[in-house]
């Protein structure tokens, strides 16, 4: 039995209605559990209030410099005593999950017995960073729970100016859309990087993210410092069973309004099947006995809605591998930027292909730690040296699919036309002969 | 001093012996998926494999007890296998059909909504607020909550012509993230300087340089060192606050609510999109915010009204134009919303463009 608890009325209203109630959990934990009791009060002092009531200070375990998250109560009596003694400390523990978010429940209840034996109890599943986030602990328990989580093979995640913990999306686990194995791409880079998780010495946070394809279910293009998104070069395949089971339950008219009509580039064309005349480049998908579906690949940008939508009739090609995009990030200071792309294409199926992948993001990580100024996104040093002399940097070649449009101003010294000329050449022999 | 146990550095741990064992056998050959009905999806491997993945919606933070029930469920009910979504569903994995309906049922009969799968509204992205940050303008926790017993029908349903993605955020560093609707704190007023505690707390170089239009410059105040804001160039942004906390932002009654729709993260048919404000002044109000409720109801109504199948929030109002996207909703119009940030001349209309 822990103290008498505090009237919350404000929080109390939170416990009505249909969705999950976060204040029952808090209120069950707070039975036998003082620190509960406490954080409550202190909940409640800020809805009653419309103020917060943390301070960050310095916590952590032996051997890490991050990835404890210190919380001390600002809420004081006048003698400057916490107001809720029990919950003054309520540090958070940002802890990596396995890569996809999957759990059998042994490993959950074990979870779960380690932080209720020194912990709140209070556990999130998962912060916006990928954490699992056990929040709510005393500065004294912190290593022992560390310790223990430790033992069980799980590992701290980020904070502060460091690499940050990773998400990759369900994928290949159980996605038909996925074009490369997302959980072993996260796990070969961040694991290769742990010293910049665990030691914060970069200019400010890093951040990868993995997604199996265009749909980007991590968010990784708006949310990630280095966006790695699977993608195909070949032609889509194809399955007519179900293309046609498709036209079958939907008809023509949803098919153009919701496929063909919606294509951005439209590179979807009908056709009486008579009438097609299939090159290398198109995929033809059966409809009934006497439509097609004609895709030209040369002109589809891999923005996999058609495939969302005639679902296992049409699926990405064969040649996979991924696109790369760097400098994603939010709002602070220069306003929300999304990644652009550095890597058009890349595959990403050999040993060989991981190792290329893992190398080109330590180059990143590098040229960010040497580069970037204090506190600056790897997206702002990008803003701030140009494109160009970014790829340069780390000896990436221009192309243009890394715009969305040549530039529409004369400003530019332009004298080194010839030899840029030359290294066009050159980059696109090198293109042919990989290929 | 106590010997120290130094750390395994075992960094993101494999997933492979925690998945179910048919996403294990089918790893990478996944060819369709169905969606028998809300809440439900059935993904079929090549070599004819099923399997069948329940989604509930759950609280996100989570006592044990809690935790505990859902594992109750994913052993009696399931095969012990589960994950979660980046918006914090948890996923059940079933190798027979027949066990997908004793599994909803005893989900619901726990308090867990079924849903959430394609066009429906997700639970929310949400972050910290009073529960654990230390900046925090509002809760993040008792938003989502109040909110989402708000859009429960939408959520158990899939009436929507999308998906819709939605997130709140406590301050305006928006660590919910983009959304198809997106709840994020707006401050009205500069920060109040506590100059006692300047010199002590924070490094004012720092200070001054966070600041993104330069408002913020060194001073001398009752003879101590500490800062000054040129209150006509503070857009009230908050970036100065987490490096000082005696910039003191946050106020009960100046601390607004700002509403922000049509970001999209996927590829799929446009580019991704970042949200764009359309309103803001908002109380903070708890523990309901009922104002805020309101206004995302009524967006989610014209959306629901008049968009066609697969639009998403954006694809709806780049065919209609904002113009009607004020008009259907019936949010105000003001000067707020014309961009003067960098870059903004690219978000004028700069044709006759027009719609009548
Ligand atoms: C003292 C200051 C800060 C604290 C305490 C803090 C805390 C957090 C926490 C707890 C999360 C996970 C949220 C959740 O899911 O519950 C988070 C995520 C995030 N934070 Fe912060 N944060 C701080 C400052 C910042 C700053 C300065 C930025 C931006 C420059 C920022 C950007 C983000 C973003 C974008 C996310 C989402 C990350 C993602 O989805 O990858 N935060 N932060
Ligand atoms: S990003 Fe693509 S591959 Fe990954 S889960 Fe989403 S749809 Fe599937
Ligand atoms: S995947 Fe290609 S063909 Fe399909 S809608 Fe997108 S661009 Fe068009
Ligand atoms: S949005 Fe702001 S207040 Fe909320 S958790 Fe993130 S940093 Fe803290
Ligand atoms: S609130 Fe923003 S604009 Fe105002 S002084 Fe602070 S950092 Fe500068």
């Amino acid at each position: 039995m822990a103290k008498k608890t505090h009237d919350t009325p404000m929080l109390d209203q939170l416990e009505g209605g249909p969705w999950p109630s976060f204040v029952t959990g808090l209120k069950r934990l707070a039975k036998d559990n003082d620190m509960m009791v406490d954080l409550l009060g202190q909940l409640e002092t800020s809805y009653q209030t419309r103020k917060g009531y943390w301070k960050g200070g310095t916590v952590g375990v032996f051997g890490y410099g991050g990835g404890v998250i210190p919380r001390f109560t600002d809420l004081k009596d006048e003698a400057g005593k916490p107001v809720y003694p029990d919950a003054a400390e309520f540090h958070t523990l940002r802890v990596q999950p396995p890569a996809g978010m999957h759990y059998d429940t042994k490993t959950l209840r074990k979870l779960c017995d380690i932080w209720e034996k020194h912990g709140s109890g209070l556990i999130a599943f998962h912060g916006q960073s990928g954490d699992i986030m056990f929040q709510g602990i005393r500065t004294d328990k912190v290593q022992d729970a560390f310790d223990e989580l430790n033992e069980n093979g799980f590992d701290l995640g980020g904070a502060g100016p460091a690499l940050r913990t990773s998400m990759s999306c369900v994928g290949a686990a159980r996605c038909e859309v996925s074009c490369y194995d997302e959980a072993r791409a996260l796990r070969e880079v961040i694991n290769n990087n742990l010293d910049d998780m665990h030691r914060p010495a970069l200019p400010y946070k890093f951040k990868f993210k993995f997604s199996g394809c265009g749909n980007d279910c991590v968010n990784s293009i708006q949310r990630s410092d280095f966006a790695t998104i699977g993608t195909w070069r070949d032609n889509m395949q194809v399955n007519n069973e179900y293309s046609r089971a498709y036209f079958k339950a939907h008809g023509m008219t949803d098919l153009v309004n919701d496929v063909v009509t919606r294509c951005p580039t439209k590179a979807i064309q009908v056709m009486k099947k008579r009438e097609v005349k299939a090159g290398p480049q198109h995929s033809v998908a059966e409809l009934d006995d006497e439509h097609c579906m004609v895709i030209d690949n040369k002109d589809c940008v891999r923005c996999v809605h058609c495939i969302n939508v005639i679902r296992g009739g049409l699926l990405p090609g064969k040649d996979r591998g991924v696109t790369i995009l760097v400098g994603g990030k939010g709002v602070l200071k220069i306003g929300a930027s999304m990644g652009t792309v550095i890597v058009p294409f890349m595959k990403l199926e050999t040993d060989a292909d991981y190792e290329k992948l893992k190398e080109l993001a330590r180059s990143v990580l590098d040229f960010f730690a040497e580069n970037a100024l204090e506190h600056e996104r790897v997206g702002e040093t990008v803003d701030r040296i140009g494109l160009v002399n970014f790829l340069e940097a780390l000896g990436l070649p221009v192309d243009p699919n890394m715009i969305s449009e040549p530039r529409s101003n004369p400003y530019v010294r332009t004298d080194g036309w010839d030899e840029e000329v030359a290294k066009w050449i050159e980059h696109k022999q090198q293109q042919k002969s990989a290929a | 001093m106590a010997q120290h146990r130094s750390p395994i550095e075992t960094g993101a741990p494999d997933p492979m012996p925690l998945l179910h064992p048919l996403l294990r056998k089918n790893y990478g050959k996944w060819i369709y998926h169905d969606h028998p009905r809300p809440g439900v999806l059935m993904h079929r491997a090549a070599n004819g494999d099923q399997v069948w993945t329940v989604k509930a919606g759950t609280q996100r933070q989570m006592d044990v007890y809690t935790i505990r029930t859902l594992c109750d469920i994913a052993d009696t009910y399931a095969d012990g296998h589960v994950r979660f979504t980046t918006r914090s569903n948890i996923e059940y994995m079933v190798a027979d059909e027949a066990r997908v309906n004793p599994l909803i049922a005893a989900l619901n009969k726990a308090g867990f909504p079924i849903g959430g799968t394609a066009n429906s509204v997700s639970m929310i992205a949400h972050t910290q607020g009073w529960l654990h940050c230390d900046i925090p303008g509002t809760d993040a926790s008792g938003v989502t909550k109040a909110l989402m017993d708000e859009l429960h029908q939408e959520f158990i349903n899939c009436e929507m012509p999308n998906r819709v993605k939605l997130s709140t955020s406590c301050c305006e560093i928006n660590c919910g993230g983009q959304a198809d609707i997106a709840v994020i704190v707006q401050y009205t007023k500069p920060p109040k300087i506590n100059h006692d505690l300047v010199a002590n707390v924070c490094e004012r170089p720092a200070v001054v340089a966070r600041c993104p239009v330069a408002a913020i410059r060194p001073a001398l105040v009752n003879g101590k060192p500490s800062l000054e804001i040129d209150e006509k160039k503070c857009m009230c942004c908050g970036a100065c606050y987490p490096p000082c906390p005696p910039m003191q932002i946050n106020d009960p009654d100046s601390t607004k609510i700002a509403i922000w729709v049509g970001g999209k993260n996927s590829n799929a048919r446009g580019k991704p999109t970042f949200h764009k404000l359309v309103t803001s002044g908002l109380p903070n109000n708890p523990p309901r915010w009922p104002e805020v409720a309101a206004v995302v109801k009524k967006i989610l109504a014209a959306y629901k009204a008049d968009a066609r199948s697969w639009e998403r929030m954006i694809d709806w109002i780049e065919r209609i134009g904002w113009a009607r996207f004020f008009e259907k909703t019936g949010l105000p119009f003001t000067k707020y919303h014309i961009d003067d940030w960098r870059g903004a001349r690219r978000t004028l209309n700069a044709s006759n463009h027009i719609r009548f």
